[in-house]
């Protein structure tokens, strides 16, 4: 027989104002199976806390209902009371007399009825529950940072400092990501690579960090606190502990005409190359799509050069396992690219260029030593336009998302045109100037008032040559929608910002969800930002939707906290309201019948299957198993099972439907 | 083969080339073209300014023509018509409350199994297939290939070519033998219903229009559509006014270039009948 508390909270006068307490206390204490029923103006005081300790020790009581507030609020306060007085906190149910029902209705005879529906229902609850205990898994304390841009650079700093070991796999050849690539930063102007290569330097150099580049995660399995990840290490085509990075093969290359990807096409590379002098690791790479001794079996030029004999034609990827706890996705973006803008001729007129390229334009380790050259005959362009919302804000594209950071970077483009070539004009077509930040919108008027930048609001129609000109031909809504036309010598697109290809793979090897744009869900757009809905998976930077550099090595170290958190303890503890598949005596052993439809219906991966063995080793059943670590209590496998083999501890069919009852039946 | 047609009004007074060429490249390749019988005005851009149901009730009675008369196909060589019946088969097709509503004012039945092919759609489909060896005298020449505004939009809707760099009038014209020059004016306004009214605006941008095909040296304009026919040929006058110079590049319908390309009768492909002289 229960023996079952009652406790009724006034919470001050936020219950008592509308809900008789001492008469929700006196018929509670008249069911059957109540031993003890009281009502006090502030349970979650100390003295309400020691009339429920007290009670559970002199009554010996077997349940606990506290009729309060939420459950949010207070629930661990309550449980925590029971568990000091020696009750399982499992066996605590809390009635929430408040949010769902003294401050949602006038005071009143069916306002306290309610109120006594609501304890008793769960006085019903409680006398099926039962003792439950948490669940400690351990933890590995190594965090896997999934790319070596600023966000995954900050975010291994960040918990390499807490003291934990950190692998951090890029998969091109050198960490730096976007940001070694930008000329100039917002608002500040200050050079990109001055602030970023101290970053790259000491990550190569930190004693908890293991930097693979060239690398990309293969698969990943397991759960919170301990994953086992696979990771491809691309081969190199040469020795890393024998080369010393001296340069000699990448000039005697006689493959010299490869557009460089670190430079947006608009500078060449060799076959085997360093993709920027300030590359961290200052290594070479064989790019074996380019490479004559792969395409035609003879050249190896750099290997007949190579002072320490390191080059390796015959190396192969290798695959590495490694045991992590927690991960941080830091892949970034990248910009739309060509055949996306017919209109605009992008890919036809190659003075029609990105923002990217531009930067590298910009830049004094690009292809023009920082010179603004246009592509085409490497002019000084005289009028230079920019296209703000070249993809971005445009369903008929299939892009309706602001992209975020082009206001501000066309913004500083044009300033630095402005700069670099004087007495040169140009023009800013935009649809809203976008700039919500610190110091954001003095930098843009800085632009137009001190620089003199032409910012027309309005859109671009069509992009065309014409004389050798490029006719930039759009509409100044300010101007009654006047059409305008430029005769430009070069035009920058500010191209929309999107997921990096392959992106959705990548979601789908960790197992986190992505948005209808590839990009990477949070767990919740408010409160969760840098958590992904799977545990001890979280992100940071651009992955997640288009970020600029302060954001995202904020996130990066939010996501570093969390991993830091998390390996602050050797084991995790997790509420035990999980899913379990019942288990009976032999001859049965399960009710379950092995159809796994929970298998495919688990969102968390957390089901899998399970072979029952005779004492020969036989197998006489397989049925499903639910990983604890994994599980997160959602219930989904509960309604697809067809047996009623699976229940949510604490919240089983037996408890809901009792409640229901409870509801139902008039004492 | 039996396919239906529907000329529309233009193709029956000033296109008439337009007509006369599509028939008789038809008839090159023992294709009969089935007239709609009864059929009636599209609506063309008068009546969806003025009431959507009208807009919509009269290409559904050209449809409901077409089912009747037994056609799986139609030919909609006008890219306003072509415009109009393909809006509203997707209209219809969208809103089967609007459909009830437009059918039962018609008194006729509409099933919307009639498939509906603008011009392109239709050599592409029956003619080009059968176009290698046919081709006696390739139409060697510089060609600038217009679409308009009506042919390729709205995408959502129409789900044929690109909107901004349409692409399929120079891929059949490559076909025949000519050279499609890369410009920027396929799409562009070349004045349309202004023709009446404001015939100065139609010259200005119509003239940017033919002013940009002389600049690449096309010797020929392309079209697909009587009324970017009508503003480029037919106001060549204010064309040039506001050019400042004569240009006589003509222009010709895909279908009458195609058809000299196949060596058939100037005559009979109307060229006689364009303003500009077609001296290709």
């Amino acid at each position: 027989m229960s023996k079952i508390g009652v406790f009724v909270c006034h919470c001050g006068e936020n219950i008592s104002a509308t809900v008789d307490c001492a008469r929700v206390a006196e018929t509670a204490g008249n069911y059957d199976g109540v031993a003890f029923s009281v009502d006090y103006k502030y349970m979650c005081s100390d003295p309400g806390q020691n009339l429920i300790k007290n009670a559970i020790k002199e009554q010996g009581l077997t349940g606990v209902v506290v009729a309060s507030c939420s459950p949010r609020m207070h629930e661990p306060t309550f449980r925590k009371a029971c568990a000091e007085a020696g009750l399982n906190p499992f066996m605590c149910e809390m009635a929430n007399l408040r949010e769902h029902c003294s401050w949602v209705h006038e005071k009143g005879e069916a306002t306290t009825e309610k109120a006594i529906d609501l304890v008793r229902i769960l006085v019903e609850k409680v006398k099926y529950n039962h003792s439950l205990n948490e669940i400690k898994v351990p933890v590995t304390k190594t965090a896997l940072v999934i790319g070596g841009g600023i966000a995954g650079i900050q975010a291994s700093l960040d918990i390499a400092n807490t003291g934990h070991k950190v692998i951090l796999i890029e998969k091109d050849p050198s960490i730096g990501g976007h940001m070694s690539q930008l000329s100039e930063t917002f608002p500040t102007l200050d050079c990109s690579q001055c602030i970023l290569t101290p970053r790259m330097v000491e990550v190569a150099q930190h004693p908890n960090i293991t930097l693979y580049t060239y690398a990309e995660l293969e698969s990943l399995e397991g759960f919170i606190g301990n994953f086992k990840a696979k990771i491809r290490r691309k081969s190199k085509s040469i020795d890393e502990k024998l080369c010393t990075g001296c340069g000699l093969c990448t000039t005697k290359c006689p493959v010299k005409k490869i557009p460089s990807e670190f430079n947006e096409g608009l500078g060449k590379r060799t076959a085997i190359y360093v993709p920027f002098p300030q590359a961290v690791p200052n290594k070479p790479v064989i790019d074996r799509a380019n490479c004559t001794y792969y395409i035609k079996g003879k050249c190896k030029v750099c290997e007949i050069v190579c002072p320490t004999g390191a080059i390796r034609f015959d190396q192969e990827d290798q695959i590495m396992e490694v045991e992590i706890g927690a991960i941080v996705i830091a892949t970034g973006f990248t910009v739309k690219q060509p055949d996306f803008f017919p209109e605009y001729g992008y890919g036809k007129f190659p003075d029609v260029i990105t923002g990217l390229q531009f930067e590298r334009l910009a830049s004094a380790s690009g292809p023009t030593l920082g010179e603004i050259r246009r592509p085409s005959d490497g002019k000084i362009p005289e009028k230079i336009v920019f296209l703000a919302c070249a993809g971005s804000r445009d369903p008929a594209k299939g892009i309706p998302y602001c992209s975020k950071i082009c206001c501000m970077y066309i913004a500083k483009h044009a300033m630095l045109y402005q700069h670099k070539v004087h007495g040169g004009k140009s023009y800013v077509f935009y649809m809203d100037i976008r700039a919500g930040g610190k110091q954001y919108e003095e930098f843009v008027r800085r632009a137009i008032e001190d620089d003199g930048v032409n910012y027309v609001r309005g859109r671009v129609s069509r992009i065309y040559e014409k004389n050798g000109k490029l006719i930039v031909a759009g509409v100044d809504t300010l101007l009654n929608a006047m059409p305008v036309e430029i005769d430009a010598d070069m035009v920058v697109l500010a191209t929309a910002g999107v997921a990096n290809e392959g992106a959705e793979e990548l979601a789908q090897k960790l197992h986190v969800s992505y948005d209808p744009y590839k990009f990477f869900a949070e767990a919740h757009p408010k409160l969760k930002p840098v958590e992904t809905n799977t545990a001890g998976i979280f992100l940071a930077g651009a992955c997640q939707a288009p970020r600029d550099i302060p954001e995202s090595v904020a996130m990066a170290s939010g996501a570093a906290v969390k991993v830091a958190a998390l390996f602050s303890k050797d084991e995790l503890t997790r509420e035990p309201i999980i899913a379990v598949v019942n288990r009976q005596a032999p001859p049965v052993y399960s009710s379950c019948v092995g159809c796994f439809l929970c298998v495919s219906a688990c969102p968390y991966q957390a089901i899998e299957k399970e072979e029952i063995k005779n004492r020969n080793g036989e197998v006489i059943k397989s049925i499903a198993k639910v990983n604890p670590g994994l599980c997160q209590g959602c219930g989904t496998c509960v309604a697809f099972c067809r047996t009623k083999s699976i229940d949510i501890q604490g919240y089983t069919n037996e408890q809901m439907y009792t409640e229901v009852m409870a509801l139902l039946n008039e004492y | 083969m039996t396919l239906g047609f529907y000329p529309g009004c233009s193709l029956k007074g000033s296109s008439r080339e337009y007509a006369e060429s599509v028939l008789a490249l038809a008839k090159a390749f023992d294709i009969n073209l089935e007239e709609i019988n009864d059929w009636n005005c599209c609506g063309a851009t008068a009546a969806h300014n003025m009431n959507k149901e009208l807009s919509l009730a009269l290409p559904t009675r050209i449809l409901s023509l077409a089912e009747k008369q037994g056609l799986k196909e139609i030919v909609v060589p006008c890219a306003a018509c072509y415009s109009r019946l393909t809006v509203t088969k997707h209209e219809l097709a969208e809103d089967s409350a609007l459909c009830s509503a437009v059918t039962e004012s018609n008194g006729l039945e509409y099933t919307g199994s009639v498939s509906v092919l603008n011009v392109v759609q239709f050599l592409d489909k029956y003619i080009t297939p059968n176009l290698e060896g046919k081709v006696v005298k390739p139409f060697d020449h510089k060609v600038a290939c217009y679409y308009g505004c009506l042919l390729v939009r709205p995408h959502e809707i129409l789900k044929f070519d690109r909107e901004e760099d349409p692409q399929s009038l120079d891929t059949l014209m490559l076909k025949s033998g000519a050279t499609p020059i890369d410009w920027a004016f396929k799409t562009e306004c070349c004045g349309a219903g202004l023709s009446v009214s404001r015939t100065s605006s139609v010259g200005r941008l119509s003239g940017k229009i033919i002013g940009d095909a002389k600049d690449r040296g096309a010797e020929a304009v392309i079209v697909a559509c009587p009324m970017c026919h009508s503003n480029l040929d037919m106001r060549r006058d204010a064309i040039n006014s506001y050019l400042g110079e004569k240009i006589d590049i003509p222009v010709l319908y895909i279908t009458q270039a195609i058809g000299l390309a196949i060596g058939l009768d100037r005559k009979e492909l109307g060229l006689q009948r364009h303003f500009v002289k077609v001296t290709v």
